[in-house]
């Protein structure tokens, strides 16, 4: 049986973790490197890093956290920030991502995806949806959130998955950062709509908020930052939690 | 030794590689090459494979001699070589992503999507799944039964013998997702990404 999947996510800038793991044993906390193999160590489905610099000058840095993850971890790792054309996925992957993750540039120019899954295979062109609820439907936002693009987020994800997007990963911006729990609404319909799997992103506060987004929300992969940050919990907690709550995980 | 990990341009082969080397560290030298005389020397052969069946296929034949020279390391030489993913579907006699394409034809059968009762399931099937040992498999040595292994593919290999299927996978039906035949070896799983039970896969065909 398929299993679904916890996905921590770091925020990387400058090549350094924003928020992290704080274990008194790490050698260095703001390593992304050491922080992705703790959690590949910890049973971590997949490692996603969302490189947040904001300078084009610095934005290189990420190339050499990915090919050294690469050689640490052996687990899927996704790579999602900044990502503009199918040159900086041909980067990416060639220094070891397996997946990447394209916000902007798929909403800018449908072409990014429609090409790189046919270059690269779909397996490996996660699109990110950023949404925010507006009356009674969703809209897909940009640039980090700061441009609403006025797209109904639920049409979008059915162009995405007809472009050759496989899978999709969607963040509610109304409950990103709140610990309130996902938008579990937002995400049923968009699972409900397209036949490629949805992951969860935003808003986890504890871990029943997980158990809603698979069971509610029907996503197959939970993504979460802060509750794994900061030892708050760790995977195998949520793990063998989700397992009592009925729904299958790796262990 | 030398093994060798075909680079014909099938899309995204450093996590194969990483792997490979973590495992090999500095007992056995890991090629990543596409030359014929490097493939024909070499002690085993990884064929890796991402994309389409038809993509990986037309990239395998772009490269001059590349198919015969696979031919004569697996088929006529019998030294081992292992297929990952779309590397093990192209065993196949044909497949059906995106037009019919003709496979190596190496191991009978054909390659076709994964019935998705209408939605049921997802595909791609992407995540970690449990394989289902059916047969002794020498790159399965000290590898549980049910052990999870990572997946990412919407089409399947179906031999037409039964017997060379070494594990399935469940998922809307029973996924062959291992095959063994004599000196030739698949998964559709990816070990270089399925954590250190996959690395032992890895392992125990670099030990074969």
């Amino acid at each position: 049986m398929l299993k679904n999947r916890i996905i921590p996510c770091l925020d990387v800038k400058n090549g350094r973790v924003v928020k992290g793991i704080n274990f008194v044993d790490l050698k260095d906390a703001g390593d992304p490197v050491e922080q992705a193999k703790i959690y590949s160590d910890g049973g971590a489905d997949e490692i996603c890093f969302l490189d947040i610099t904001a300078s084009n000058e610095n934005r290189d840095i990420i190339y050499d956290v990915v090919e050294k993850t690469s050689k640490k971890c052996f687990v899927p790792l996704t790579v999602g920030g900044g990502i503009r054309s199918v040159e900086d996925i041909n980067k990416l992957l060639n220094c070891g991502a397996d997946k990447v993750s394209i916000n902007t540039a798929a909403v800018e120019n449908s072409k990014v995806v429609i090409d790189s899954s046919k270059k690269f295979g779909s397996q490996c062109i996660v699109v990110a949806i950023d949404a925010k609820k507006s009356g009674e439907k969703w809209e897909v936002f940009t640039h980090g959130g700061r441009n609403n693009s006025g797209i109904d987020a639920l049409e979008y994800a059915k162009q995405m998955e007809e472009n050759g997007a496989g899978e999709l990963l969607v963040t509610s911006m109304d409950r990103d950062g709140t610990q309130v729990g996902y938008d579990i609404d937002l995400m049923s319909k968009i699972s409900s709509k397209v036949n490629i799997p949805v992951i969860a992103s935003g808003g986890v506060g504890n871990l029943d908020h997980l158990v809603d987004g698979i069971k509610l929300g029907k996503a197959s992969a939970v993504l979460a930052a802060s509750i794994f940050h900061y030892g708050k919990h760790s995977l195998k907690e949520a793990k063998e939690y989700l397992d009592s709550k009925g729904i299958p995980v790796r262990i | 030794m030398n093994v060798t990990i075909v680079d014909y341009n099938s899309g995204n082969i450093s996590s194969v590689i990483n792997s490979f080397k973590e495992v090999a560290q500095d007992k056995v030298n890991i090629e990543v090459t596409s030359d014929l005389d490097k493939i024909k020397s070499s002690d085993k052969v990884v064929l890796p494979g991402q994309g389409s069946f038809k993509s990986c296929v037309d990239a395998l034949k772009k490269i001059n001699g590349l198919t015969d020279t696979l031919d004569e390391f697996a088929i006529i030489k019998k030294k081992p070589l292992l297929g990952i993913c779309v590397g093990l579907q192209m065993f196949a006699d044909i497949g059906y992503e995106e037009t019919e394409t003709k496979g190596l034809g190496w191991i009978s059968g054909k390659v076709s999507k994964i019935d998705n009762q209408n939605g049921k399931f997802k595909l791609p099937h992407i995540g970690w799944n449990q394989i289902n040992i059916v047969k002794d498999s020498k790159i399965f040595q000290n590898i549980e039964n049910n052990s999870h292994m990572y997946f990412v593919h919407s089409y399947e290999f179906v031999p037409n013998d039964k017997n060379v299927i070494s594990a399935t996978t469940d998922y809307s039906s029973n996924i062959v997702c291992s095959i063994e035949k004599e000196n030739i070896f698949g998964t559709q799983f990816h070990p270089e990404k399925s954590d250190k039970i996959g690395l032992k896969i890895i392992n125990n065909f670099i030990n074969l």
